[in-house]
């Protein structure tokens, strides 16, 4: 270690793995239906794919987190985008892809993707 | 910090200007007034433990152990206020709540610190605070000293001594109301390094260390018809035997101490003085021989068998070095149990060889391997100054009023050589006055060597061209010092032909034999310097100075031992060394 | 990339209660289930909630879930993990609100808490670096390298109040100044990692759950100082701290954080750890200087202060370790920020461990000036069993009680003091109406006459006397001059002894002494035991018309004190009777009585 330039980029390279830490109060809510209906329709590689784009993206202030059943089955695998003072989106019949897109332009630039939505879909 | 800068302080009122850096304590010295103390001893222990010492300072949380606080600037003391003599009384009642209190019959009565301050400070109720006091068992082990932790105050100073002599073979044991002073793993002193100094007791302020007393059995021995019991006084105990009567320090007895053997029916009284002079005779060959044969150099003295036994323990490499002589008293006992009683046709085994010593190490020296030239133990009991001052109060006699008397003849002739032998630097102007008119052939006028004397603990001196030789000598007191030459020798860096080495600091003047001093008069009056110019006064005032010129010398040789070095002088007046395990 | 985070607590209180096992059963769960590159399974430091232990947090739900056991495994897993269903049963029930499930910062343990010191503990890996440098750790010591003169530094420090948590409470920049001054060839930073205080533990916590603050904050005082060496004084009875912190040494040593010419400024900084065998007294800190140079631990008249003359007769600043973990905060958020927060006096936070009749015992981190009810009340979750609160004991056997009166005053160093106890390192004991204040007095004592190094004579000889004069009064044989001298024994102690462990070995005997003299006189005038602790002012007594001679308490009883006829009324032979108390437990008619 010969500079605090050095020590910063280690920090910034382990922050995320502990930002999961923290409180999350006023953070974007990411859930990802887990219940077994979800499981089974494939809602593993999708959250999975939330979390990967997320940090390769450097979200600050987004969280990617497990719910159960919401009883929705057939629409599984179903996420709910969840941002303090907005109204919930629900996306449903995810696949990892979807995800991609749906970091892209949802949540890096605010516009819904109405066509994953389940408005879009029922 | 400047020594001459200057702090305003007021003690009790008064106003004085003391040194910067000045302890509280040392401050109201010089107003005279005397703070109570226990544990202090100046510069080797200052550890504020007793609390005796304690006093009031405006502004401080608390009161504060005036023999560690130093004074500031515009500091108020307050030495005798109420608060600060009941906090005293109440240390002293804590410390009697745990102490033996068996004062009737305790050697100390009379000149126990702990005993003064409780009458001091009016300490009527011993039994104040009752409750748990343990009860420790004597340590018996060694032949020269009794600790008795039973009366032991923990106030430390006899580790303090046992540290400055470089040998720290006690110190506290266990914790808090358990600690204890001792050994480690609370080992008996025979089973650890101790050399036998007596340092520990002539430092401790109440009885729980004391010589082991035996009076007793000189007393028998005196009052057995079959014995002929002889007594020999070691240089340094007529400078220091008056204290125990209330004498000034550094007042010269000889003639009422020689006056109360007689009294006591020893049957001879004789002086080591003469045997010091046969010490420097035989020493003085044993080191021409070296110089000129090659021999260990530089050689080291044997008199102090403190020092030697710290040499065996600590530096047994360095036992080549030890001058072979057998120590003063060991050489009078010999001399006594062989020449004196052939002459006088007394039968060895019916002599009791007693021998008043400056020295706890001399009850050891005397059991010691090789030091029976007649097949008997050259000297049989060894008491100290203290125990003769019991034997001359339990005699009854009015000592300070005796009249001087001289003792016996022959072997009770000293040079003036034999009498510096009781202070540090004595052996080695002894040796150097004979040395100096071998090597030059001459009766040098001169026998003051002023280099050699004092207090200091290591001395060094080189005496140029003397008959041909520059003569490099140095003399250490004190095993701590003793250690500084050693190192020296061992890293090769020791250029001398010879070493006096004594184990107490100061020379025998001081040794673990010698009347107890409370600390406060140890502290603040060079006790040393004092007992040791009452020899070096009787030194000057001798006819008689070098040792090789005493007239008994020579008879000595004449009759009995042939010449210096002989090989019957090896059979009675030299020993051996053994290495000692620590 | 991991989606979940699983926290295992790892302080020495959970891990007493087998979460390393815990730890180890959810990694291999997790294998199982195939989710091992996206649950990470973090092994943290204390939460604070001990009593809760074992502790598992899940994150980044923030499921708080307590008592966890080795079985509870699979189904945590499988529900949480997997398929993401919070198990509510393990959950810490004041987390669970009606419908929803609360964040564990609005639960009344947390709420009132600031986690300054505390901050990395429970959320990161103690003997992971990088986690501590994801949080911001070791950019103090880069900001004090690069941008700060030491005297820069020493003022923020001085600026912000910051004082010892040690004891004492003094103010830490001004130590750190008095070192500074002095031209030295070395100086030394230590830190008393000496925890002796009965049922204290924050030292403990938070070198176990965060090392690295304690190193950074000593290097930040290196530089202040001027020294390039430091020693941790430890408790070998620490292991799990020990053994993170030589982790956290080896691992700083290798980043270059510790070591020679840091940042590459030219600053050399190291530290070594010194292990103590537990000796109370070598917290006193000339005491633990002696004990690193490997002597005797005593202590030692002051002055010289260590400041002056410490460690190997060096310059030396010792600090206690919850104060150096104040310390990277304070220079990475500014006095201000600090002093914003506290009373006057007494800045910052600090943290207790409470322990004694109080339901939430653990570790709890407060602004200075909460009061005390809000401590025992809120945070602890008050008195367990509904029983009355009666006094606190903070500063451990240098302290003294706080009693119901004093239960409003905002806690900080001068109000401590000021109704005669001390903030001391932390240690907060609750006693309710079953405590006995004589007895809790004696407790004290015989700590501090155990402890008692025996250098001093009022410490040595004056505190067992002060116990002997106690258990006279708890067994009733005191007289009222015992009393007087009790009392005046303890001023004589304070007043006469020569370090900080002696001069307020008395502090518990005066202050319950002060708030609760009636109990004192109960147990000398009326030859009774209020509380009923004290056995020798006790008897046990079966109430003749209750007893319905089943015999039960006779066969319980272990010295076989009870005798009597089936059916009739049974009796206690009291000189047999050692007053265990099963009888009355037992007796199912409520038919013996403590008299």
């Amino acid at each position: 270690m010969k500079s605090l330039e050095e020590l910063r980029a280690i920090r910034d390279r382990a922050r995320a793995g502990v930002d999961l830490r923290k409180e999350h109060q006023n953070d974007v809510r990411v859930l990802v239906g887990m219940a077994t209906c979800g499981i089974a329709a494939g809602a593993r590689p999708v959250l999975n794919a939330f979390v990967e784009e997320i940090n390769k993206r450097n979200l600050k202030n987004v969280v990617v987190t497990q719910t159960g059943c919401i009883g929705i089955c057939q629409f599984e695998p179903v996420v709910e985008i969840i941002e303090p003072g907005k109204e919930k989106v629900t996306y449903v019949h995810m696949t990892p892809e979807k995800a991609v897109r749906i970091v892209n332009d949802h949540l890096v630039n605010a516009n819904v993707v109405a066509e994953f939505t389940i408005g879009a879909n029922s | 910090m400047n020594d001459m800068e200057k702090v305003n302080i007021k003690i009790n009122g008064m106003e004085l200007s003391v040194p910067a850096g000045v302890t509280i304590l040392e401050a109201a010295r010089m107003a005279n007034i005397e703070i109570p103390t226990l544990c202090y001893m100046k510069e080797k222990n200052e550890i504020g433990a007793c609390r005796m010492c304690v006093v009031e300072v405006i502004g401080a949380r608390a009161l504060v152990a005036a023999c560690v606080y130093p004074v500031f600037e515009g500091m108020q003391v307050f030495t005798n206020t109420e608060k600060v003599r009941k906090s005293r009384k109440t240390t002293l009642q804590l410390l009697l709540s745990n102490h033996d209190k068996k004062c009737l019959s305790c050697t100390r009565s009379g000149n126990c610190e702990l005993q003064k301050l409780c009458n001091d400070y009016g300490v009527d109720d011993e039994n104040y605070f009752d409750g748990e006091q343990p009860k420790y068992e004597l340590d018996l082990s060694t032949p020269h000293l009794v600790r008795d932790n039973n009366k032991c105050i923990l106030c430390r100073r006899c580790v303090a001594a046992c540290k400055e002599q470089f040998v720290a073979v006690i110190g506290t044991n266990n914790r808090g109301f358990d600690s204890s002073i001792g050994c480690a793993f609370e080992k008996d002193l025979n089973d650890v390094p101790c050399i036998s100094c007596g340092q520990c007791i002539v430092n401790c302020p109440t009885g729980a260390l004391r010589e082991k007393d035996q009076c007793d059995e000189v007393l028998a021995a005196i009052a057995d018809p079959e014995k002929f019991v002889i007594v020999q006084t070691a240089p340094s105990i007529k400078a220091t035997l008056g204290e125990c009567f209330g004498m000034p320090i550094g007042t010269n007895v000889e003639g009422k101490m020689v006056a109360a053997l007689k009294r006591l029916n020893f049957d001879k009284v004789f002086n080591t003085d003469f045997s010091a002079d046969l010490t420097i005779v035989e020493e003085a060959n044993e080191l021409v021989e070296r110089v000129q044969n090659g021999g260990v150099l530089p050689m080291i003295t044997s008199c102090s068998p403190g020092w030697v036994k710290f040499c065996e323990f600590y530096y047994p490499e360095l036992i080549p070095h030890l001058s072979s002589c057998k120590s003063p008293q060991q050489m009078a006992g010999a001399i006594f149990k062989t020449w004196y009683a052939q002459k006088n046709n007394i039968d060895p085994k019916n002599i009791v060889s007693v021998s008043i010593m400056p020295c706890t190490a001399k009850k050891f020296e005397i059991g010691r391997d090789d030091q029976s030239a007649a097949g008997l133990p050259d000297v049989d009991i060894v008491l100290t100054t203290r125990e003769l001052a019991r034997l001359i109060k339990r005699a009854g006699l009015d000592f300070v009023n005796l009249p001087d008397e001289d003792f016996d003849p022959t072997l009770g002739l000293g040079t003036g050589a034999g009498t510096i032998f009781g202070a540090t630097g004595g052996v080695m102007e002894a040796a150097l006055r004979t040395a100096v008119d071998t090597l030059t052939g001459e009766d040098v006028k001169e026998v003051v060597y002023n280099e050699v004397r004092g207090t200091d603990g290591i001395k060094e001196a080189v005496y140029k061209g003397v008959g041909g030789l520059d003569v490099k000598v140095a003399v250490a007191s004190g095993l701590s010092n003793a250690k500084v030459l050693m190192d020296k020798i061992k890293d090769g860096t020791a250029d001398y032909q010879f070493i006096e080495i004594m184990c107490c600091p100061g020379g025998c003047v001081n040794g673990g034999g010698q009347p107890i001093q409370p600390a406060s008069v140890r502290s603040f009056t060079d006790l040393k310097a004092l007992r040791a110019k009452a020899l070096y006064d009787q030194d000057a005032a001798k006819e008689l100075r070098k040792s090789h010129q005493s007239p008994i010398m020579e008879r000595l040789y004449k009759e009995f031992l042939g010449k210096p070095g002989s090989e019957k002088a090896h059979h009675i007046l030299h020993t051996s060394y053994v290495k000692r395990e620590k | 990339m991991f989606r979940s985070n699983v926290l295992v607590c790892g302080g020495t209180g959970c891990t007493s209660s087998h979460s390393d096992k815990i730890a180890d059963k959810l990694e291999e769960e997790i294998k199982a289930n195939g989710l091992e590159f996206e649950v990470n399974v973090i092994r943290t430091g204390c939460f604070g909630l001990c009593e809760l232990g074992p502790i598992v947090v899940v994150y980044p739900e923030g499921s708080f879930y307590s008592r966890v056991t080795v079985e509870d495994i699979p189904e945590l897993v499988s529900e949480h993990l997997l398929k993401g269903r919070i198990l509510k049963r393990l959950l810490f029930q004041e987390t669970l609100a009606e419908d929803t499930i609360k964040s564990l910062a609005e639960t009344d343990f947390y709420k009132k808490q600031k986690r300054i010191a505390l901050h990395n503990c429970g959320v990161i890996n103690p003997e992971v670096i990088e986690e501590y440098i994801a949080m911001d750790g070791y950019q103090a010591l880069g900001k004090v390298l690069t941008e700060m003169t030491p005297e820069q530094v020493i003022q923020v420090i001085k600026d912000s109040g910051l004082r010892g948590r040690g004891g004492g409470g003094f103010p830490t920049g001004v130590k750190w100044e008095l070192a500074a001054k002095p031209q030295s060839d070395q100086k030394y930073v230590c830190c008393n990692a000496d925890e002796g205080d009965p049922g204290a533990f924050m030292d403990r916590s938070l070198l176990e759950g965060d090392p690295h603050s304690i190193l950074e904050a000593m290097a930040i005082a290196g530089y202040a100082i001027g020294a390039s060496q430091g020693y941790i004084y430890v408790r070998a009875e620490y292991p799990i701290a020990v053994k993170r912190l030589e982790i956290a040494i080896k691992q700083a040593r290798e980043y270059g954080l510790l070591g020679e010419n840091i940042f590459d400024t030219g600053f050399n900084f190291d530290i070594d750890l010194r292990l103590g065998a537990g000796a109370f007294v070598c917290g006193e800190e000339t005491a633990l200087l002696t004990s690193i140079e490997g002597k005797r631990g005593e202590p030692h008249p002051r002055p010289p202060f260590p400041a002056i003359k410490g460690l190997f007769g060096k310059p030396t600043i010792l600090n206690n370790v919850e104060t150096y973990a104040n310390i990277t905060q304070i220079i990475l958020n500014g006095a201000d920020w600090f002093k914003s927060m506290g009373t006057e006096k007494s800045k910052g936070t600090k943290v207790f461990a409470l322990g004694g009749k109080i339901k939430h015992t653990g570790l709890v981190e407060v602004p200075m000036g909460t009061t005390l009810r809000e401590i025992v009340e809120e945070i602890g979750g008050g008195i367990p069993n509904g029983k009355k609160f009666k006094a606190a004991q903070t500063g451990g056997p240098s302290g003294g009680c706080i009693s119901y009166e004093n239960f409003d005053i905002p806690i900080d160093y001068n109000n401590l003091i000021d109704i005669g106890s001390m903030m001391g390192s932390g240690g907060l004991i609750v006693m309710d109406e079953t405590s006995c204040m004589v007895d809790i007095a004696k407790f004290f004592l015989e700590f501090t006459v155990d402890e008692s190094c025996g250098k001093c004579t009022p410490c040595r000889v004056g505190t067992k006397r002060l116990l002997e004069i106690l258990t006279k009064i708890t067994e009733g044989k005191a007289t009222m001059e015992d009393l007087d001298k009790l009392e005046s024994l303890c001023y004589y102690i304070k007043e006469n002894s020569l370090c900080g462990l002696g001069q307020t070995a008395p502090n518990p005997v005066l202050s319950t002494l002060k708030c609760f003299k009636d109990e004192y006189l109960a147990h000398i005038v009326d030859k009774k035991c209020p509380a009923g602790v004290c056995k020798s002012l006790l008897s046990y007594v079966i109430d003749p018309a209750k007893c319905k001679g089943c015999s039960l308490c006779s066969r319980v009883c272990p010295v076989s004190a009870i005798s009597g006829e089936i059916k009739k009324p049974f009796v206690i032979d009291q000189s047999k009777c050692i007053k265990c108390g099963t009888c009355m437990d037992k007796c199912k008619f409520n038919a013996i009585e403590k008299k």
